[in-house]
């Protein structure tokens, strides 16, 4: 089981509580109207001689305002939930916590995922690490054309657009290793831009910041450059170094892309 | 040529080849056929020039059964691709062909499947429940018809020549841009939507007119039968929207054409507008298709309970709410754009208050039903099916009006479950309902109960087996337009889909074999009274099938259900007044124009032109021909009236 109803975080847990109660809250009059449908297509079936017949019988004030006020009391209430939720899980706010956010930026390419670690210094391409229990502010664009940014067992998806940024806030409550995915058609190499999310304890995250830091290969404008060529098959990569302002360049960026791109903006 | 050379046909490519194969030789038989049966004089004179809205609401639901059949082949190739393409399997399309695939399902059987298919139960019934001769504009009727015709055969001619969109079925910017979409495909998508949404607005216009302007005598508004109620508000959003929709993709194709940036990444361009923009028209269009449904649904249950339908103002005024605040929802189709929570939050409230007037119809039908005598026909079948299914469609929809919910559900498959629910549950329930209901009217003899009854139940039971697999599928994390996963869980779900729309497939069968074995068996199902159903509204006191001119005499009309009230009254209306009356003759206008349409677009997604700017002088030199002609009109005789007049009574007794 995974998926939107096997949350790991509290935004997904709160988003599976109102999915749960709104489907509740709806159940009360959808249940009824089935069985009333069924009861009375076979009650009053013509063959049924026993059963009352009014052909005239059109207009029952009663009725009438029940039939208007049910609906609009599920509306009101559906609606609180609407407003209410909107507010307190807006994607963009920031998550209430002790522990202060780590910021990871997030680019989507043609059809990878990049995600740069601005405090760490660090990327990767195609795969996560966050530490569990400290709030991670997301902030997001896209290098080309729109995708949507989703890890279904941590909540909210949100658009990566290209020139714009969009801001998700997340939590992954423990460790553990969760799918993510881009869940807005992107073209051709849309399904594989999956990657593993790797929420780890902070002692593991800050180890595996420090190996990261000292092995891998820089992201520069050039090797940015390589990295966005559209690609169907994305592989996992790992940045030991990331140019300063990279995600500010890329966001500045009007497509297309060239190899190399402008140094500062 | 332009762009066009031989590398268009897809000679390497088995799956396209074949399917054009099919086509063409498809057209070749049918075009050998009419020859040598000789039947083109009829085709020309009776169908294809023929200006009668009865005629002209047969051949939209013929397109549109037509093209349910290519919407469901490509619906039908998607999953068994996904039934297979688990783990490391590519299954057998590639991605090329799978997202050309979903792009033209959405887009055929949205604007060429369940527009066509309302449109034409609209054009058909409402004159005739009006109690009037014809639409306002006939030859502009014609006219629409043929150019939703150009649209549907263009975006079928790319499947032979070139490819089709790859973007979805709105194409999406950047996306859909001459950067990431080099292509001809979002041409074909392009300008096949701008010709058929021509087609569709002149025809809004036309029955908005109709209904306004055109009633039988004494058939003030509040008198209305309720579908033409709904016809009106669906119409009046149709005028409305279909400019939208229109300069939108204007707007795209300026970008894609002349270099503009209306929507592009860069110059100034944003993605986000075209958004807005796109589902201002595309919400008001859900509407467009489901208000007729609902309109049907009333009738066909109002007839066979053999009660008024209860609660008729409370239906009107539900209506025409839904007409006015299908504008106030658009946004929900982008709460996970980061609107902000207020936005989000207004929405989210708009669209949960559209739910209300939707929730009273729905009671109102059940109260139709209470106490009433229910007769289980066919039209009864599929409109009860609708009542089950749409609610649960609408509890999900709902569902996804709460923006929390709508965050972690966006853009997966329980969203395509949800839609499908609705525009299958609501839209195709409540064509083939008003199919079955009207098909007697329309031919004079009655469908086959026990094929009608299998093809319900195949639908139905199809239905449920494909789509509620989606809905779980879309809470495991399972995003829409995927062409293979990685998680091998996933797959049972997905064969049990695809088993559904293999009943799916049988409902259809279903359909043809009831339509042939009732043509074949036509004479013992012959309806002689014009009334097969015991009907309420107008459309029942005139022959069937009517003549051209509808109604011998123009009926008047004191009350709601005039023609049930007139038959309890046991009161025969006035015989036919001895005068001669005037019908609009044949016109070729629409046909030609639609020649002149799909060669125009042919020729600017192919950037031919010549061809192009030849074909468009071509266009505009017969619409002055055309347009200075004088106005024919057919008599009809005075005697011809009466003896018809005549005969209809006695058939009546």
């Amino acid at each position: 089981m995974s998926g939107v109803l096997d949350p790991q975080g509290p935004v997904a847990a709160a988003e599976r509580l109102i999915l749960i109660d709104a489907t509740g809250i709806m159940l009360v009059i959808v249940i009824p109207v089935i069985v009333m449908t069924l009861a009375f297509a076979w009650r009053y079936r013509a063959s049924n001689e026993r059963a009352v017949y009014r052909p005239d019988w059109a207009y029952s004030g009663q009725l009438e305002l029940i039939v208007w006020a049910i609906p609009t009391m599920i509306a009101l209430l559906l609606g609180s939930v609407g407003w209410i939720g909107s507010q307190a899980l807006d994607p963009a706010r920031a998550l209430i916590s002790a522990v202060p956010p780590l910021h990871i930026q997030v680019v989507a390419l043609d059809w990878q995922w990049l995600f740069i670690y601005p405090d760490a210094q660090v990327a990767t391409a195609n795969e996560l690490y966050i530490p569990a229990g400290v709030p991670v502010q997301f902030e997001m664009t896209s290098a080309t054309v729109m995708n949507a940014f989703f890890i279904p067992q941590l909540g909210s998806q949100v658009y990566t657009m290209p020139g714009m940024t969009t801001h998700l806030n997340l939590l992954a409550d423990r460790p553990g290793e969760f799918p993510g995915l881009s869940a807005h058609f992107s073209g051709d190499g849309f399904s594989n831009m999956r990657f593993v999310v790797h929420a780890v304890s902070v002692a593991d995250y800050a180890a595996w910041v420090a190996t990261t830091r000292s092995a891998a290969s820089p992201l520069d404008p050039a090797s940015f450059g390589e990295l966005s060529r559209a690609e169907q098959h994305p592989r996992i990569r790992v940045f030991g170094a990331v140019a300063p302002l990279l995600f500010r360049q890329i966001l500045a960026l009007s497509a297309p892309i060239p190899a190399v791109l402008p140094t500062a903006p | 040529m332009g762009r066009l050379s031989w590398a268009a046909i897809p000679i390497h490519q088995p799956l396209p080849m074949a399917a054009s194969l099919f086509i063409i030789v498809g057209f070749l038989v049918l075009f050998a056929l009419v020859s040598w049966k000789g039947w083109w004089p009829y085709l020309w004179r009776e169908w294809l020039t023929s200006v009668d809205h009865k005629r002209i609401g047969v051949m939209y639901i013929l397109l549109a059964l037509v093209l349910l059949l290519r919407g469901f082949i490509d619906a039908l190739m998607m999953r068994s691709q996904l039934a297979v393409a688990a783990g490391g399997a590519a299954g057998y399309l590639a991605p090329e062909h799978y997202d050309q695939m979903f792009s033209a399902h959405g887009t055929i059987m949205i604007l060429f499947m369940a527009m066509p298919f309302m449109v034409g139960l609209m054009n058909f019934v409402v004159p005739l429940q009006l109690g009037v001769r014809d639409v306002a504009f006939p030859t502009l009727n014609a006219a629409s018809f043929w150019l939703t015709a150009a649209g549907a055969l263009l975006v079928n001619i790319s499947l032979v020549v070139g490819e089709f969109a790859r973007t979805g079925w709105l194409p999406y910017p950047p996306l859909s841009e001459l950067q990431f979409s080099p292509g001809v495909g979002v041409d074909y998508y392009l300008w096949a939507l701008e010709i058929s949404g021509l087609g569709s607005l002149l025809a809004g216009i036309n029955l908005v007119t109709t209904i306004l302007k055109l009633r039988a005598p004494g058939m003030d508004y509040m008198r209305m039968p309720v579908f033409c109620w709904t016809a009106l508000a669906s119409n009046l959003l149709i005028v409305a929207a279909f400019p939208l929709l229109t300069a939108t993709l204007a707007m795209l194709l300026l970008d894609r054409y002349v270099g503009m940036h209306f929507f592009t990444n860069d110059g100034g361009g944003n993605a986000m507008l075209f958004f807005n923009l796109i589902w201002a028209w595309g919400h008001p269009e859900v509407y467009i298709l489901i208000l007729p449904a609902f309109g049907v649904f009333s009738e066909v249950f109002a007839t066979f309970a053999g009660k008024q339908v209860f609660g008729y103002r409370s239906m009107v005024m539900a209506t025409m709410a839904i007409c006015l605040l299908s504008f106030m929802v658009w946004l929900h189709h982008f709460f996970t754009m980061g609107a902000g929570a207020d936005v989000n939050g207004f929405f989210s409230i708009m669209t949960i208050i559209i739910a209300v007037p939707t929730g009273v119809k729905i009671f109102n039908w059940l109260f139709t039903l209470y106490q009433g005598r229910l007769r289980f026909e066919v039209p009864v079948l599929w409109a009860l099916g609708f009542m089950v299914t749409f609610v649960i469609g609408g509890m999900s929809g709902v569902l996804m009006a709460v923006p929390p919910a709508d965050f972690v559900l966006h853009n997966s498959v329980f969203l395509v479950a949800h839609f499908h629910n609705v525009i299958i549950g609501g839209v195709l329930f409540g064509g083939m309902a008003g199919y079955n209901y009207w098909f007697p009217k329309a031919f004079g003899f009655t469908l086959d109960r026990r094929w009608g009854v299998v093809s319900f139940w195949c639908w139905l039971v199809g239905f449920y087996v494909a789509f509620m697999p989606l809905y779980a599928l879309g809470l495991l994390g399972m995003t829409r337009r995927m062409q293979h996963y990685a998680d091998r869980s996933w797959q049972p779900y997905l064969i049990v889909a695809e088993a559904g729309a293999l009943i799916i497939l049988c409902g259809i069968v279903a359909t043809i074999v009831q339509l042939v074995v009732s043509v074949r068996s036509r004479d013992q199902r012959r309806d002689l009274t014009g009334d097969p159903w015991n009907g309420r509204t107008l459309e029942w006191s005139t022959a069937s099938p009517p003549p051209p001119f509808n109604f011998a005499v123009l009926p008047s009309v004191d009350s709601l259900d005039a023609f049930w009230r007139r038959k309890q009254a046991s009161a025969p209306h006035p015989p036919a007044a001895r005068v001669d009356i005037e019908v609009p003759s044949n016109s070729a206008c629409g046909f030609v124009t639609a020649v002149f349409a799909v060669v125009a677009g042919f020729a600017l997604v192919w950037h031919i032109w010549w061809l192009a700017i030849g074909d468009m002088t071509g266009g505009v030199l017969a619409m002055f021909i055309f347009g200075w002609t004088e106005r024919r009109k057919t008599t009809i005789a005075a005697e011809e009236l009466v003896a018809f007049d005549v005969r209809q009574r006695t058939a009546v007794t």
